[in-house]
């Protein structure tokens, strides 16, 4: 074994004489002088030298989503010249994150935003148009619903990223033991099956909690599906209090009774992936994480006879009704935040993660739970590939609604969302409030938003 | 013979000694240290709070004065309405059991028996062990689907079909002020049980040679002794449960139907998740007349109790 050289320092090519001068008056300098003492003896401390970017997303519900982003990481950082680092937090903090980040002028350079976030944030967002609409060129363009969600005055104030679709996701077994081999097109029929499972032990499960997505992406197209809506096309005029309104709650507190599991009042996100990994759900509004899940982890999650789970899960659009058959699915996207000190280095990384041989690598690992922002994913082979459950996915992000229907997708869209007043709505009818109040209740609290 | 000099050093000491001589000054320098830090983490956001409160601010706006829009806005608002109401309800069921509970647990550890070291120390393991942690855990042992609860009660024979711990507004409630009294009843009985040592036991004897018994002695003896402690901790707990926020944001962020809301959790989900930062600092304002009102009467009763 070579014995160490007392003369070697840390740093090749410097003797220890050398270091030990330019360290020492570095050191004095600091200790002198601070941030004037560093500058002054000509040299920065190695840890300021590398930039850091730093991005805050959610926990994604497929946890091979976030592996992969890991695993990019220093491959963007490689690419780019910086310390690229992914933080992901509880979706339903990702707002309180956003508030603290702004207020105090400091915090991640890239934050996801979900919904139309951006136009709720969109003083404290920097114009993406010189990243999002390259990509948007290049890739067939964006879905329809991130003209609502990510540009603001028309500017590109997020570029978006993905879209979370979501489906019911049922037991085919079960149904077929009462005789149902397709899944019920209409409410009406839903509700004749689901009180059939119920009785049998087997009800739908559905949350109706404050939680940040299976409450609204189930209420609202339950809303619009009677023909109800918050506000009229110019979205300055409440319209909740109607008879769509009060019809889709009387159908829902039927529906609520008779066919579903009554503690969904209490459920976020999480808990219907859980009852029915657990067998105890025959049905419920999810994305497609349930199934996906289910066949990654099949060793686990397995039915009552002791089979993969999910060789029995079959997934179906959410029923229509009098006025129409709607879906609301989930928009993501990244914006760059004003105070960044990173602001160009943020946009190379979006460019960078959108980047074909990227971008690929993330949509494959979330199996069709999120697909592409635009519409040249659709043609991707994965989709010859992926499960026949699953396929429904491939063109759906085209037909989705947004929050604020009929009228356009504004901050008092946002605001109304993030108060849960349709989900409440919805709430307060299961809780017992009458149907015509719980309309009044919910047109009350929407006037305070869209017509203050 | 040995003759004092002077030393090198006196004659600079001197306006050392007459600094420190100099009451006010140097009461003012011991005290800088101490308002300066009240300042910065006190006063400073209280005064921006009231700022906030008076203002249209919103996330990323700046905002204006609007005096007190926000303030009437919030008492017109039905579900501040019941977040105010609920906040009362939870904060007198939770002091009334902490209080009972606490003080039967001090008479109990007051007295001696085998282990009683170890039991003292572990009573207090509620109350260090993080909010967070404990209230996740008693969210899974109410969850609607996968409670334990149930499932005990079920094996039993006590129940037939799942009590709704969390999904009913009336149980919801309940199931916070027992997760709040169970972690704060520790505090109680390990601050009364200090009181309890400060009593004289020559007063139980006295009063057990004059016949009293258990009762008596702990109406006339114990508690008129304990009272003043007693008050302290109800104004400490009161304070604490007024504006508790950790336990309801993780056990059911409000919900079902925002009945289980309290103003705390309320003021953050306007004021931080909507980012109405001027109406969430109105609404969390109204915490401070109530609390304010409270400490002053409990105070006020204490300073006549210790003039008695």
């Amino acid at each position: 074994m070579e014995a160490p050289d007392p003369r070697k320092t840390p740093i090749p090519g410097v003797d220890r004489r050398t270091f030990i001068k330019v360290g020492g008056a570095v050191g004095l300098a600091a200790a002198a002088g601070g941030l004037e003492g560093i500058l002054a003896a000509g040299r920065a401390p190695v840890y300021a030298q590398a930039t850091k970017l730093h991005i805050v997303r959610w926990v994604d519900f497929i946890p091979e989503a976030d592996v992969e982003l890991k695993r990019q990481a220093p491959e963007a950082g490689k690419a780019l010249g910086a310390e690229v680092t992914f933080e992901f937090i509880n979706a339903n903090d990702l707002q309180a994150r956003i508030t603290a980040a702004i207020q105090s002028g400091s915090g991640a350079d890239i934050i996801q935003m979900l919904w139309n976030w951006p136009h709720l944030y969109q003083s404290a967002l920097i114009d993406v148009s010189d990243v999002a609409e390259p990509i948007g060129k290049a890739q067939n363009g964006f879905y329809d619903v991130f003209n609502a969600t990510a540009k603001v005055g028309g500017k590109w104030l997020a570029v978006p990223h993905g879209i979370t679709g979501n489906t019911v996701a049922y037991r085919r077994s079960w149904h077929k033991e009462i005789g149902v081999t397709e899944f019920p097109k209409t409410w009406d029929e839903w509700r004749k099956v689901g009180t059939a499972l119920k009785k049998k032990g087997k009800p739908v499960g559905q949350a109706l909690g404050h939680s940040f997505g299976d409450p609204p992406t189930f209420s609202y197209p339950l809303l619009w599906s009677f023909g109800g809506a918050e506000t009229d096309a110019s979205g300055k005029k409440v319209v909740i209090n109607s008879k769509g309104t009060v019809d889709s709650l009387k159908f829902m507190q039927a529906f609520w009774k008779e066919a579903c599991d009554e503690g969904g009042l209490a459920w976020d996100d999480t808990n219907n992936n859980r009852a029915f990994h657990a067998s105890d759900i025959s049905a419920t509004l999810n994305g497609a994480s349930i199934y996906i899940v289910a066949k990654r982890q099949k060793d686990k999650i397995k039915d009552e006879k002791g089979e993969p789970l999910w060789q029995d899960i079959e997934h179906a659009p959410l029923p229509g009704g009098p006025a129409g058959q709607f879906s609301m699915f989930l928009p993501f996207q990244h914006s760059v935040m004003k105070y960044s000190k990173n602001q160009k280095l943020a946009k190379d990384f979006l460019k960078w993660l959108h980047a074909k041989e990227n971008y690929e690598k993330w949509f494959q690992s979330n199996e069709a739970y999120s697909v592409g922002s635009t519409k040249v994913w659709e043609d991707h082979a994965m989709w010859s590939k992926v499960d026949k459950p699953l396929q429904m996915y491939q063109r759906a992000a085209r037909l989705t609604r947004t929050l604020g229907h009929a009228g356009p997708a504004t901050a008092k869209a946002t605001e109304s969302y993030t108060k849960y007043i349709i989900v409440d709505m919805y709430a307060n009818a299961m809780k017992g409030m009458k149907a015509e109040d719980a309309a009044k209740w919910a047109e009350g609290e929407l006037k305070k938003i869209y017509e203050a | 013979m040995e003759v004092a000099l002077p030393h090198p050093g006196a004659s600079q000491r001197q306006p050392l000694a007459r600094f420190l001589e100099n009451e006010r000054l140097l009461a003012f320098v011991l005290l800088t240290p101490a308002v300066v830090l009240l300042g910065v983490f006190i006063a400073y956001p209280f005064v921006m709070g009231v700022w906030l409160s008076l203002s249209s601010t919103r996330v990323g706006n700046p905002g204006h004065f609007v005096g007190l829009k926000n303030f009437l806005k919030a008492w017109d608002d039905s579900i501040f309405q019941m977040a105010f109401r609920n906040t009362f309800f939870y904060t007198f069921w939770a002091t009334i059991f902490k209080l009972s509970l606490g003080m039967w647990l001090a008479l109990l550890l007051n007295r001696h028996f085998r282990g009683k070291r170890i039991v003292r120390a572990s009573m207090l393991l509620p109350f260090i062990f993080p909010t967070v942690l404990s209230t996740f855990a008693w969210r899974w042992m109410f969850d609607p689907t996968f409670s334990v609860l149930n499932w005990t009660l079920y094996q039993a024979g006590l129940i037939t079909t799942k009590v709704p711990w969390l999904s009913d507004s009336a149980y919801a409630l309940w199931c916070a002020i027992v997760i709040n009294t169970w972690r704060g009843m520790p505090f109680f009985a390990i601050t009364l049980l200090a009181g309890l040592q400060t009593i004289n036991p020559d007063l139980h004897e006295a009063a057990s040679l004059d016949g009293a018994n258990a009762w008596r002695r702990f109406r006339h003896v114990t508690w008129p002794l304990l009272k003043p402690v007693t008050i302290v901790v109800v104004v400490f707990s009161v304070i604490q449960t007024f504006s508790d926020f950790q336990l309801i944001y993780v056990l059911t962020g409000g919900g079902p139907a925002n009945s289980t809301h309290l103003v705390a959790t309320y003021a953050y989900q306007i004021g931080v998740a909507t980012g109405l930062l001027g109406e969430g600092a109105a609404i969390s304002l109204f915490m401070l007349p109530v609390l304010f009102f409270v400490v002053w009467i409990q105070l006020r009763y204490l300073r006549r109790l210790e003039g008695a």
